[in-house]
């Protein structure tokens, strides 16, 4: 009997298709690696596992008993254990209280610490998770609080534990920590979902693999037959459609090598709060009418390098060179992009505080800036019912259109997009990159950020790669192959 | 429109919980029609009248007879029209103070000492100008603006401190401006007992008085309502303006709305925080000198019972509007004088103000959110 059977599981949400009629079993005391870029599916497939979503169709057997979609609950009191990437632990409470939490009837008056701490001394002996349990959480380290994590999965009665990317957070003795512990849990007949991006810890600690992407099973197989190349070719995919484009090749002209360039990165360093990785003396030139792209794995200071260009954060080494009339596309359009509950005709002109078509004497000329916006909504294709209306009730799509346009139709020579088709449907993705393709015609010099591969070689003419804040030196894409590219992105080589 | 107000944000946080017991959900609505945000206030009155008319008839009184005493005791005569109006006059001003910060997410809920320095500051500008006299030491042309600027300033300053915290450190600035209430009081109550006692009010802490001349002219004979009423009100309608035709008033709704889309946007987040908190202070401080001039003529510590807290409910009431802020003010002013007047009446305590005042505002509250969101029960 196998610990756990997907079958047939269909998840989609509007448009995009999530999870596209996926299967697969996971016997007991085996280890299944689970790979796949962002957005290939693996948290809506496992969200599904874990019953905080319910599948289209598709059902799930635990221990050859069908799971009733959509109950969290039941799934835990079946034996599924999920350590989140995220840690979902109480800061200020103890490792027995956070145990504890949640595992207790809310009915019974006595504590039942003292069994309970037995319990969890008798698991972390048994499995080598040692932490003690009287100490606050506040207190551990990282590694030791995955280590409670896995232990209340454990204290929970967990037989198949998910571990959703559990070495982006660990420093190397933390992660073979962790791979000695998994070999324990499997040898006692757990079985373990173990989703990650690094291939080399999916070729030492797993079984089987399964590569998902785009909402696809592209690949299953045993580990032992696989290689990273076969690996990283199929989460990356071969078969990707480019967008038609104007063959301008920039560097055919002249002058083009001789042109300074619009934007400039020397040797930028930074750090930041919101930011686990600091960038690393990161250097960058994009010249005009060329659109460089930055690819990466999401996390590896991309958001901290756009927050950089973006004027949020001041580089603590190094300097920046932009050129005049800047547009900036930022990654998160509902929060950074936008003031979700001003109108869209405000939005339209808020980064144009200190323009003189909007502002006399500081005071709004309302009439202009309608009329500014209704103009951007008409040349854009912004679908809405009023320039009223808050942005904050326009799709993703729509959104981003009326950002691109504020931001385009003041002919910016220096365009800087982080994610710019994140979370959009097909017809918005290509108008998107039809905007800034056309901007790069028009001589803009364009830097685009992005983690979706697909849309880096379509629109790039140089690729750099960015992986642990640093970023590789950037070169013609067609230099890049698929699997370099892949190996590049997981930290595993310097540059093609 | 009232979607971004903080305390609609509460609520739905409030009723986000009950999603999670998965009772009932919230979905937004995705247009909202005038009818319904018009039965929604009504809705909100309807609430209010019916759940103090229970607590009335829980008191042993008659429903309308109670509910016509309030009203004839607000609204039935010229007196009881100006002593309304009397009592909206502060409240229109920490009101405003309050409308102001929130729609910037500076929760300023220090009016109340703002408004005793800015009393006290008026006192002592008084004091100062005076001659040997006795007398007025410099025209009143010069020196009544020069008494009404500095008690702005006073709670202008007062409100700068907790917000450079805030700017700097990110200290909250709810416990600190809450906390320098009682410094505030503390500090005039000190005052009041020292350097400016009035040597001849026979032992009370009381201030000296403000020079006649620089007291705010009556709006009517034998009635106590003054031009600070219509000073409250023109500034009210300025605010408005502000609010919605400048580019403070644009970047003041963004910072507001979202901190992290206005500062991407170029905006300076820090910068519009302290000129709204330099606004915000002064009105709360005018409130002060309003009352001094306008009423008492001197500061005592029972001069405000709890206008700076008030002026948060009148905020919220009218939806941190600036224009809704007097209708809200007047209506929570005809409260505590309707009830007053109605406790002589029928045996009623006076604290019905108090239950009507509370019950409309969580009505207003409810019926915002329902005009936002539609609730699904499962």
């Amino acid at each position: 009997m196998k610990a756990l059977e997907l079958l047939s599981i269909r998840k989609r949400f509007g448009d995009l298709i999530a999870n596209d009629h996926i299967s697969l079993t996971l016997a007991r005391g085996e280890v299944l690696a689970l790979l796949g870029e962002n957005g290939a599916g693996k948290s809506t497939l496992m969200n599904i596992l874990f019953g905080h979503y319910v599948p289209d169709s598709g059902s799930i057997n635990v221990f050859g008993e069908t799971l009733t979609p959509g109950k969290p609950q039941e799934a835990l009191a079946r034996g599924v254990g999920m350590v989140h990437q995220h840690f979902t632990l109480a800061d200020n409470l103890s490792v027995l209280d956070n145990v504890m939490l949640g595992a207790e009837k809310l009915t019974r008056v006595a504590s039942g610490h003292s069994a309970a701490r037995e319990r969890l001394q008798q698991l972390s002996a048994q499995f080598g998770l040692t932490v003690s349990p009287d100490v606050l959480i506040r207190s551990l380290s990282v590694g030791e609080k995955q280590r409670v994590e896995i232990l209340k999965a454990l204290y929970r009665g967990a037989r198949i534990l998910i571990l959703d990317e559990p070495t982006s957070v660990l420093t190397p003795p933390e992660s073979s920590a962790l791979f000695a512990t998994l070999k324990k849990l499997v040898a006692d007949g757990l079985s373990i979902i173990f989703i990650s991006h690094k291939l080399d810890e999916v070729l030492a600690i797993s079984d089987r693999v399964a590569v998902l992407r785009q909402g696809k099973l592209v690949f299953e197989g045993v580990t032992r037959d696989a290689t990273k190349a076969t690996l990283a070719r199929a989460m990356v995919g071969h078969d990707v459609t480019r967008v038609e484009r104007a063959h301008v090749e920039p560097s055919s002209s002249a002058t083009w090598h001789d042109a300074l360039p619009l934007l400039r990165l020397v040797k930028v360093s930074a750090v930041s709060p919101d930011s686990r990785v600091p960038l690393d003396r990161v250097s960058l030139n994009v010249r005009a009418g060329e659109i460089v792209a930055i690819a990466g794995v999401s996390g590896n200071g991309q958001t901290l390098l756009a927050d950089v260009l973006f004027g949020l954060v001041k580089p603590s080494a190094g300097h920046t060179v932009l050129g005049k009339r800047v547009a900036r596309i930022p990654e998160d359009r509902e929060h950074s992009g936008s003031v979700g509950d001003l109108s869209v005709w405000e939005n339209a002109i808020l980064p144009r505080m200190n323009d003189l078509r909007f502002f006399v004497w500081g005071v709004l000329k309302r009439a202009a800036a309608r009329a500014h916006a209704t103009s951007l909504v008409k040349t854009f294709d912004v679908r809405l019912s009023s320039i009223e209306q808050p942005i904050r009730r326009l799709s993703g799509g729509n959104m981003q259109k009326l950002i691109l346009g504020r931001e385009l139709s003041e002919l910016p020579d220096v365009i800087i997009a982080a994610q710019p088709t994140w979370g959009l449907d097909v017809g918005a993705v290509a108008f998107v990159h039809q905007q800034l393709l056309d901007a790069r015609e028009r001589g803009a010099a364009v830097l685009i950020i992005s983690e979706d591969l697909d849309e880096v070689f379509a629109l790039a003419d140089r690729v750099a790669v960015m992986s642990k804040g640093r970023l590789s030196e950037a070169v013609p894409a067609a230099e890049w192959s698929r699997e370099n590219i892949g190996l590049a992105m997981a930290g595993e080589a310097a540059a093609a | 429109m009232a979607c971004h107000l903080p305390y609609v944000w509460c609520a739905k946080r409030t009723l986000c919980l009950c999603q999670q017991t998965t009772l009932m959900r919230l979905e937004p609505r995705t247009s909202i029609s005038p009818l319904a945000t018009a039965s929604a206030g009504l809705g909100a009155i309807a609430f209010t009248l019916v759940v103090c008319a229970l607590l009335i008839l829980w008191a042993n009184a008659d429903v309308f007879t109670a509910y016509g005493a309030i009203f004839t005791g607000a609204f039935g005569s010229r007196f009881a029209i100006t002593e309304t109006l009397t009592r909206a006059t502060p409240l229109i001003f920490t009101g405003l103070a309050a409308a102001v910060a929130f729609r910037a997410r500076l929760y300023n809920i220090g009016a109340e000492g703002q408004l005793y320095v800015g009393a006290i500051v008026a006192v002592a500008a008084s004091m100062w100008m005076t001659n040997e006299a006795g007398e007025l030491g410099l025209p009143v042309a010069l020196a009544f603006p020069l008494m009404i600027a500095a008690g702005a300033l006073a709670g202008a300053l007062l409100l700068l401190i907790p917000t450079l915290l805030k700017t700097a450190f990110k200290v909250d600035e709810v416990v600190t401006t809450l906390l320098l209430n009682f410094i505030a009081l503390l500090f005039v109550s000190m005052l009041l007992d020292g350097p400016m006692k009035d040597p001849t009010a026979m032992g009370w802490p009381q201030s000296p008085t403000l020079l006649a001349d620089l007291e705010f002219s009556k709006l009517m004979r034998r009635a106590r309502v003054h031009s600070g009423l219509l000073f409250a009100s023109v500034i009210s309608v300025v605010l408005w303006c502000v609010l919605s035709f400048t580019r403070f008033g644009l970047a003041l709704r963004a910072v507001g709305a979202s901190p992290r889309g206005a500062a991407f946007a170029g905006i300076s987040v820090n910068a519009t925080l302290i000129k709204v908190a330099l606004i915000s202070g002064a009105l709360a401080g005018l409130a002060g000198v309003g009352e001094v001039a306008g009423r008492t003529g001197y500061v005592t510590l029972d001069m405000s019972p709890g206008y700076g807290y008030s002026g948060i409910v009148i905020a919220m009431l009218a939806g941190l509007n600036p224009l809704g802020v007097v209708l809200a003010a007047v209506f929570v002013g005809a409260a505590i004088v309707g009830a007053d007047a109605m406790s002589r009446v029928v045996n009623v305590p006076t604290y019905i103000a108090d239950v009507i005042v509370a019950t409309a505002l969580i009505a207003v509250l409810v019926s915002g959110l329902l005009t936002q969101y539609k609730v699904k029960w499962r």
